[in-house]
C-alpha cells in the first residue's frame, strides 16, 4: 500500500466523525522503485492532506518531506522528488491501519489493508 | 514486449475467485475500442470495483500504459482472495494498481470523492434469492439479487460521488438487469449513456454500457421526471430506448444468439 492510498483512506465505522487520517501501525515497509511523472505530481498535490502525510511518511521512516508547502513547491526538482518517493515508492506491506476515534484497527496484509466493516459497526 | 491485454495465461487464480469469463472480455473489449478516446482523456486516477482475478484492472493499465504513464490505479473486492489474486496478475504483467480489501469503495469514499476519472465494473449480476448476495465465497461474485441489480444499485450512487467531472463509468449489465432503466435513473443523476459493446450467447445478452456527465442529461433528466413532459424530454427517452433495440426479442426469443 502507497501512502498516496493512505492518504485516501478513512474510518467509516458508525459514529464515527472524523475518521482521517488513519494511525500507521508499522510492521514491515518496503521500497518499490516507479517512474517519475511530474505531470501526475503535480495533478495530484492539490488532492493531498498534506499533514497526514507528512506523518505518515515520518511513521514510516521518511522525514525529508517540509511541513509546510504551497504549490509553488512544485516548481522545485528536488521537492518533486521527495514527493514522488514518499506518495508512491514507499509501501506499508505488513501492519495495520488504526481508527483515531475508536482505535479499530484495518490490517494491511502483502500490502493489502481491509477496510470491510463488521455488521454492527456498519 | 509490451502485452495490449492481460494474458490469460498469466492470470492467477483461486478457487474462490471468479476466473475471466465472457463478461470480463465484453469489458475488455469495450475498453480497447474505447483505447484512443481514454487517451485523450488524460485520466489521472483509474479504478475497478470487483476486481477478481485482475483481469480487467490489468488490461485497463496496460491498454493506456505507455502512452498514458503517470496514471494511477486502484481495484477494490470484497473477497480477500480476490485482491491477493489480482495482485499475482498485476505483478506478472509488471504493471501495478493500488489494492483495498473492500465493500465497493468503504473506507475511500470520503477521500476519494470526485477523484476518478476512469471507473470499471463488471459486478455481481445475475438474478438470485436476495440472501445469497454478499456472501463469503464464489458465489459473491454473480449473486446480484433481484433482477441482478442489488449490487449495481449500491453501486451507481457511489460511483457518481467518486467520478470527477470529467468521470467516466463502464459497466457490464445483463438484459435482466433491465439497463434502459439504469440508464434512465444514471440520466437523472446528470449523465449520458451509450453502448459501447454489445454480445449474446446461449445463455446471456450482455451490453457494456458506458456513462459520462453531460449537462444536458441532467437538464432533461430534470425534466424528465416532471409532470409537464417536455419535447427534449421524450427526445431523450426515446434515443435512450432505441440504444437497446434487442430488448423485446431477447425477452421473448431466448435462443437468440450471435
Ligand atoms: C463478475 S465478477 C468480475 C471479476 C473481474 N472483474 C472480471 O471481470 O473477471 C464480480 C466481482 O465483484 C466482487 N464483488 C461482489 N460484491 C462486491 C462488493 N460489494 N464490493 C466489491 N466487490 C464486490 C466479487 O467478489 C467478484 O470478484
Amino acid at each position: 500500500m502507497r501512502l498516496l492510498t493512505h492518504n485516501m483512506l478513512s474510518s467509516n465505522i458508525k459514529g464515527v466523525s472524523n475518521g482521517f487520517p488513519l494511525r500507521i501501525e508499522v510492521g514491515k515497509v518496503v521500497e518499490k522503485q516507479v517512474d517519475f511523472n511530474a505531470d501526475f505530481l503535480r495533478n495530484m498535490f492539490p488532492k493531498i492532506e498534506w499533514k497526514a502525510f507528512v506523518d505518515a511518511a515520518k511513521t514510516v521512516g521518511y522525514a525529508e518531506l517540509p511541513e509546510e508547502v504551497d504549490s509553488s513547491a512544485l516548481e522545485s526538482e528536488e521537492f518533486l522528488n521527495k514527493f514522488h518517493h514518499a506518495l508512491l515508492e514507499l509501501h506499508l506491506e505488513e501492519g495495520a491501519l488504526v481508527c483515531p476515534e475508536t482505535g479499530r484497527r484495518f490490517p494491511v496484509s502483502k500490502g493489502i489493508p481491509n477496510m470491510l466493516l463488521h455488521e454492527d459497526e456498519v | 514486449m509490451p502485452f495490449r491485454t492481460a494474458q490469460i495465461g498469466l492470470v492467477s487464480s483461486h478457487p474462490e475467485v471468479y476466473e475471466p469469463c465472457d463478461d470480463s472480455f465484453a469489458l475488455v473489449d469495450a475498453l480497447l475500442a474505447d483505447r484512443n478516446h481514454l487517451l485523450e482523456h488524460h485520466p489521472t486516477l483509474c479504478m475497478e470495483v470487483g476486481c477478481g482475478s485482475g483481469y480487467i484492472i490489468t488490461s485497463l493499465a496496460l491498454i493506456l500504459g505507455q502512452e498514458a504513464p503517470g496514471i494511477h490505479y486502484i481495484a477494490t473486492d470484497t473477497n480477500p482472495h480476490a485482491v491477493r489474486v489480482t495482485s499475482e496478475t498485476l505483478e506478472a504483467h509488471g504493471v501495478h494498481a493500488e489494492l483495498v480489501n473492500t465493500d465497493i469503495a468503504l473506507g475511500l469514499e470520503k477521500r476519494l470523492a470526485g477523484l476518478v476519472d476512469v471507473m470499471v465494473v463488471n459486478p455481481p449480476y445475475v438474478p438470485t434469492p436476495e440472501d445469497e448476495v454478499g456472501r463469503e465465497g464464489i458465489a459473491s461474485s454473480w449473486a446480484g439479487g433481484e433482477n441482478g441489480r442489488s449490487v449495481i444499485d449500491r453501486i451507481l450512487p457511489i460511483a457518481d460521488n467518486l467520478l470527477s467531472d470529467k468521470g467516466w463509468l463502464y459497466m457490464v449489465t445483463l438484459i435482466c438487469n433491465n439497463p434502459s432503466e439504469i440508464c434512465l435513473q444514471m440520466r437523472e443523476r446528470g449523465y449520458a449513456s451509450r453502448i459501447v459493446v454489445q454480445r449474446s450467447t446461449e445463455e446471456e445478452s450482455l451490453h457494456v454500457i458506458k456513462f459520462w456527465r453531460d449537462l444536458d442529461a441532467q437538464e432533461d433528466g430534470k425534466q424528465m421526471v416532471t409532470p409537464n413532459k417536455t419535447a427534449p424530454a421524450r427526445g431523450v427517452m426515446e434515443s435512450l430506448l432505441s440504444q437497446f433495440p434487442l430488448l423485446s426479442t431477447w425477452r421473448t426469443n431466448s435462443n437468440n444468439s450471435s
